[in-house]
């Protein structure tokens, strides 16, 4: 049995306290020094020149005038990019090159795939001159009719039968959902329609590639991922891993856009081999829109077949949507309604469309936040078809064991989620019928949904070096998208080794450093700081093992096992009089300082016998199912008259396991909250059918939400340790902040107005619109 | 963006000389729209004339009206305590819009002159015959969920000024001073300053090359005294109306005896309605007076296939204007 007890408040443990950001300060003064802000000697620019048609061949291109210009270095077209020893064209269709999303690489051939597409890359001595010279590189082009999206008339819409990748997009049957269909006392059938998302985190897409020599480069990238970005580099350089390091000290927000290594940062990287001198490329807003994928459109329908009692008999789940011309790639927003219900009938499908865009990918809860949609907004449907309160309908929906695979669960802490949210929200004062709660001309919906999403499987490694002066290195290649990893690991590392948080210093985003996942499906916190624990248990075993050979130790020839830690001291379990301090010890032994490694892998929790991970064939031991689970509850107020939508209330009560900073991880669900609030009513990346090319591309055409739209918002945590999931019981929280906020959003606008509005965002066109039923 | 010469000046007389010397120049106030623009290539002019250090400022009583320098801030002129007493529509309209940091660059003369944010205007890629005559709108069949339903051309269907303080100023029969490169002043109300698209949707209004927004006088009226201004958009603050009202009303003793109607947001140009006036002037200050001028103001409303909403909203941003300043 792990003890936990240095994390008590009463011992002076900080981990679980609001403690404020260890990188606050850095920020706020502009000392924390973001991709783009490496001032390196002879450091050179590039700007990208993009295609203005969707799709059709380029016929000529010119950079004599681009190159004319003073101070230009070098025009990159497809005519001249330096070649690569592998490029992700090659293998299109899998995960052609692991940690490249799109297996596409512009400026590669002459064709033209989408619309905004890199086409040129002008690298010149300042920033202005290349952005001047962009301009001036002339191409002609011969144009074809593009294909926009899965809903274009010329759109041909395919199942990708097991072929999609990442997600294999396979249909999934449980039981016999048509027969349990066609004899269930009630069914609803609904459409949800979503359009392109992108995710506009503040830091852009910026690179700066520096090749210290002719075989080894350093790349300073705004990547949720060093390692992988490190991998992926050295295949597509032709170069041993090693010779490829990444650096990523701080990011200005990804939400799954920065997961995987994109085209710019190849371009800059192959660019600065090439002119000899390092290059910074920093994407444009506009260019924000068409390098780092979005969040694809698309259409899904639910088919809910239930007793009269509201008990679920049938979950049918369709979905459609675009895809490019390479990769099959469409969030699984299925998945979802495979555990979060007890149903005993199930089925889950997609289909796609090949259209003239780029690749989609990840964003905050791929397939769990859009499926959430489909689920909790249905499940709403259907509760009101019943006369039954959301909640209520909920309850009786209850899965104590996962329904996909009759496994128990891990920890799952949703029947006190929904009791706290309800009791901080009021919602049993909530009135069934909808369209008739008033304050004024406005009228008042209250909606809920139900939040879930998996402790995804990773795995990571931390090295951990304690000085014999009672400082703490901690080290792991982890990244903080901002959302406080700093902070949370110096906290774990300060109270694992009895040290205040000013002398743990914790070293993060580099591809030298021990490897550790991408920030990302929820798994950072959760693995890093296990993995950090472990090597500080590690560093404890090996202090141990010192002091019981030490003769002048009062720990000598003690039991290893009889051992144990108070604060920074070692100390005999079976007589607390016999202790010594670390720094005493090392001192002694001439050391400076010691270290420790640990590897944390999810599934792998702190009841060592327990292991919990289902990826285990063969294993006799318990498999459980891993989420983290919450609830939403929303407050909206509508105009009738004027259409316009505004949240006024909001309550979020989640499960995430051990919460190790209550600040920064309300942080994160008031984030991810507003993150859907925003899907929910104003955020959609418009395109014309015609030019299949983005009509409202920056951040005045594309609107996310701003703090007049947010109130103040109430968050939660269920106090829990998963025992299963890692060594720390943490189960994350990043990607559960959004699911099923959309839902909440959108029941809510139901109940104020009697009105389904399926079509996303909620915009006042729609409110007003007779299209809504 | 191309490189550019950079010139600030300090007098009228040099920066329209400087203009002359190089007609392809272009003045710079705030830059709030213009850099955006520039980095877009949009627009590309090889020197910008700064004139911020002009003499154009100050807010002051005259006897044409409240005549307001063109160089005052957009923060400055909305929290003024003569604009929110006299007119407290245009006080609204400029804290309505944009944002804090623009609103304190953003100059009332370069405000006037904004220029449409149309997406196919916006992205070069795009034919638009308002930046490149004759190239065609593909707007007209094409994502048009936030464009004009009033004063629209086959040409263009883009609001020429998309903002709001313009909608304020035509609702009270501002009049703008305007300065020639030869140092002539000439007064222009603002009702004659924008021009329909027609077939010409480059022409976006009367100034002359090198004219000068020097100041916008507003007369004083009991209507605009009791007005107010509507902005109904997709968020609650930093976007544009897709639809807004700016009303003033003259009521005594339940019947109104002067109305001013402006809408922005629907028109291709700022729209006055002098309909919904005409229905307003002598009848009584009830809802269903001001349902038949939202009727009326909205009669000649020509939606395409994504903004037919945009009927009905502007109907009932009017009403609900007009309901605010009879109940002030």
């Amino acid at each position: 049995m792990t003890d936990f007890s240095a994390f008590e408040p009463s011992k002076g443990g900080v981990v679980g306290q609001p403690v404020n950001r260890v990188d606050g300060h850095a920020k706020v003064t502009g000392q924390a020094q973001y991709a783009a802000e490496y001032a390196l000697p002879n450091l050179t620019y590039a700007a990208l020149k993009t295609s203005s048609i969707a799709k059709g061949r380029i016929k000529s291109i010119d950079p004599a005038a681009a190159l004319r210009e003073p101070g230009v270095l070098a025009v990159f077209t497809h005519e001249n990019l330096p070649k690569m020893a592998q490029t992700p064209n090659t293998l299109a269709g899998k995960y052609a090159i692991y940690g490249m999303h799109m297996a596409f690489m512009p400026l590669t051939g002459n064709e033209i795939f989408y619309s905004a597409q890199p086409v040129a890359v002008v690298v010149a001595d300042t920033f202005e001159r290349a952005t001047q010279a962009a301009a001036l590189v002339q191409v002609t082009y011969e144009q074809a009719r593009p294909v926009a999206s899965y809903q274009s008339a010329n759109a041909e819409v395919f199942d990708p039968n097991g072929q999609g990748y990442v997600f294999d997009l396979k249909k999934v049957v449980r039981g016999n959902p048509q027969a349990s269909l066609a004899a269930s006392a009630v069914q609803v059938k609904a459409t949800y329609v979503h359009p392109i998302n992108h995710h506009n985190p503040m830091e852009p897409g910026a690179t700066i590639a520096h090749w210290e020599a002719p075989d080894r480069v350093t790349v300073y990238d705004s990547t949720q991922a060093v390692a992988m970005s490190q991998s992926s580099l050295a295949t597509i350089l032709g170069l041993p891993q090693e010779q490829v390091r990444v650096v990523t000290k701080f990011i200005g927000g990804g939400f799954g856009c920065k997961f995987n290594l994109w085209p710019h940062t190849v371009l800059a990287t192959l660019a600065a081999k090439a002119v000899g001198r390092p290059v910074k490329l920093v994407l444009t807003r506009q260019q924000m829109f068409t390098s780092l994928g979005h969040r694809e459109d698309q259409e899904q329908t639910i088919t809910l077949g239930a007793t009269k009692e509201g008990k679920l008999t049938t979950l049918i789940h369709e979905k459609t949507s675009t895809t490019s011309p390479w990769d099959i790639f469409a969030e699984p927003n299925g998945a979802i309604l495979n555990w979060l219900y007890a149903c005993p009938n199930y089925q889950s499908s997609h289909r796609v469309a090949r259209a003239n865009v780029m690749t989609s990918t990840y964003m905050r809860a791929p397939g769990e936040s859009p499926g959430s949609v489909a689920i909790e907004c249905g499940l709403d449907e259907l509760a009101a078809k019943l006369n039954l309160d959301p909640l209520e309908i909920r309850l009786r929906n209850y899965a104590n064991l996962d329904p996909g695979t009759g496994q128990p669960w891990s920890s799952k802490g949703l029947k006190e989620c929904y009791a706290r949210g309800a009791e901080l929200f009021g919602w049993g004062k909530r009135n069934l019928q909808p369209g008739v709660t008033r304050d004024g001309r406005l009228l008042v919906g209250w909606g809920m949904a139900t939040a879930s999403y998996p402790v995804r499987p990773a795995q990571g490694r931390a090295r951990v070096r304690l000085y014999a002066d009672g400082h703490a290195l901690v080290q792991t290649s982890a990244t903080d998208l901002g959302t406080g990893t700093y902070t949370v690991i110096t906290q774990v590392a300060a109270d694992a080794l009895g040290l205040p948080m000013a002398n743990v210093r914790f070293e993060l985003g580099d591809s030298t450093l021990p490897t550790a996942p991408a920030s990302g499906s929820s798994v950072a916190a959760a693995t890093v700081s296990s993995s950090v624990y472990l090597a500080i248990q590690d560093v404890w075993q090996r202090l141990t093992a010192l002091a019981v050979r030490d003769s002048q130790s009062p720990l000598f020839k003690a039991l290893p096992a009889d051992v144990v830690r108070e604060q920074d001291q070692l100390v005999l379990r079976t007589n607390p009089s016999k202790r010594e301090k670390f720094s005493a010890l090392l001192q002694r032994q001439g050391l400076a300082d010691i270290e420790g490694v640990g590897n944390s892998k999810s599934g792998e929790g702190y009841e060592a016998d327990q292991i919990a991970f289902d990826n285990k064939p063969g294993t006799k031991q318990t498999k459980r199912s891993m989420y983290s689970f919450g609830v939403h509850f929303c407050e909206v107020k509508v105009d009738p008259d004027l259409g316009t939508v505004h949240v006024t209330r909001w309550v979020s009560v989640m499960d995430g396991g051990r919460i190790l900073n209550t600040k920064t991880a309300r942080s994160q669900i008031i984030g991810g909250s507003i993150m859907g609030i925003g899907a929910a009513l104003m955020e959609g990346t418009n395109r014309d059918e015609q030019y299949a090319r983005y009509t409202n591309a920056d951040l005045a055409g594309y609107h996310v939400p701003i703090n007049a739209d947010i109130p103040d918002m109430q968050v939660e945590f269920i106090d829990g340790h998963d025992p299963y999931v890692n060594a720390m019981g943490v189960k994350g929280i990043g990607e559960v902040a959004m699911v099923g906020t959309v839902a909440a959003v959108a029941n809510a606008v139901y109940h104020a107005t009697g009105k389904r509005v399926r079509s996303f965002p909620i915009v006042p066109s729609k409110v007003l619109g007779s299209d809504a039923v | 963006m191309n490189n550019f010469t950079y010139t600030p000046t300090n007098s009228a007389k040099e920066a329209i000389r400087l203009r002359r010397e190089t007609p392809a120049a272009t003045y710079v106030a705030g830059a709030t729209t213009l850099l955006d623009m520039m980095k877009v290539n949009l627009v590309e002019y090889p020197q910008l004339i700064d004139i911020n250090a002009l003499p154009l400022t100050g807010i002051e009583q005259t006897t044409d009206g409240l005549r307001i320098g063109a160089l005052e801030r957009m923060s400055d002129v909305g929290e003024h305590r003569l604009v929110v007493a006299q007119y407290p529509a245009v006080s609204e309209s400029l804290l309505l819009a944009a944002s804090a940091q623009l609103r304190n660059m953003a100059s009332i003369g370069g405000n006037l002159l904004q220029r449409t944010r149309c997406g196919y205007f916006r992205d070069a890629a795009f034919p638009c015959n308002k930046r490149v005559p004759g190239s065609g709108c593909p707007a007209q069949h094409g994502d048009n969920h936030g464009l004009a339903i009033l004063g629209t051309s086959e040409a263009c269907i883009a609001q020429t000024y998309p903002g709001d303080l313009s909608v304020a100023l035509l609702a009270f029969d501002a009049v703008l001073t305007l300065e020639n490169a030869k140092g002539k002043q000439r007064r222009v109300p603002i009702t004659s300053f924008y021009v329909l698209p027609g077939q010409t949707p480059h022409q976006e209004n009367i100034l002359e090359p090198g004219e000068l927004i020097v100041a916008v006088t507003i007369p004083a009226a009991e209507h605009a005294r009791r007005s107010t201004y509507l902005k109904v958009r997709e968020r609650t603050s930093y976007a544009y109306a897709l639809a807004s009202a700016a009303v003033g009303l003259d009521v005594q003793a339940g019947t109104i005896r002067s109305a001013r109607v402006a809408l922005g947001g629907v028109g291709t140009i700022p729209w006055r309605s002098p309909e919904a006036e005409k229905i307003l002037t002598g009848a009584p200050a009830t809802d269903e007076t001001f349902r038949a001028a939202a009727t009326a103001a909205l009669r000649g409303a020509q939606p395409r296939e994504h903004n037919g909403y945009k009927v009905q909203l502007a109907q009932n941003t009017l009403v609900r204007a007009l309901q605010k300043v009879a109940t002030t």
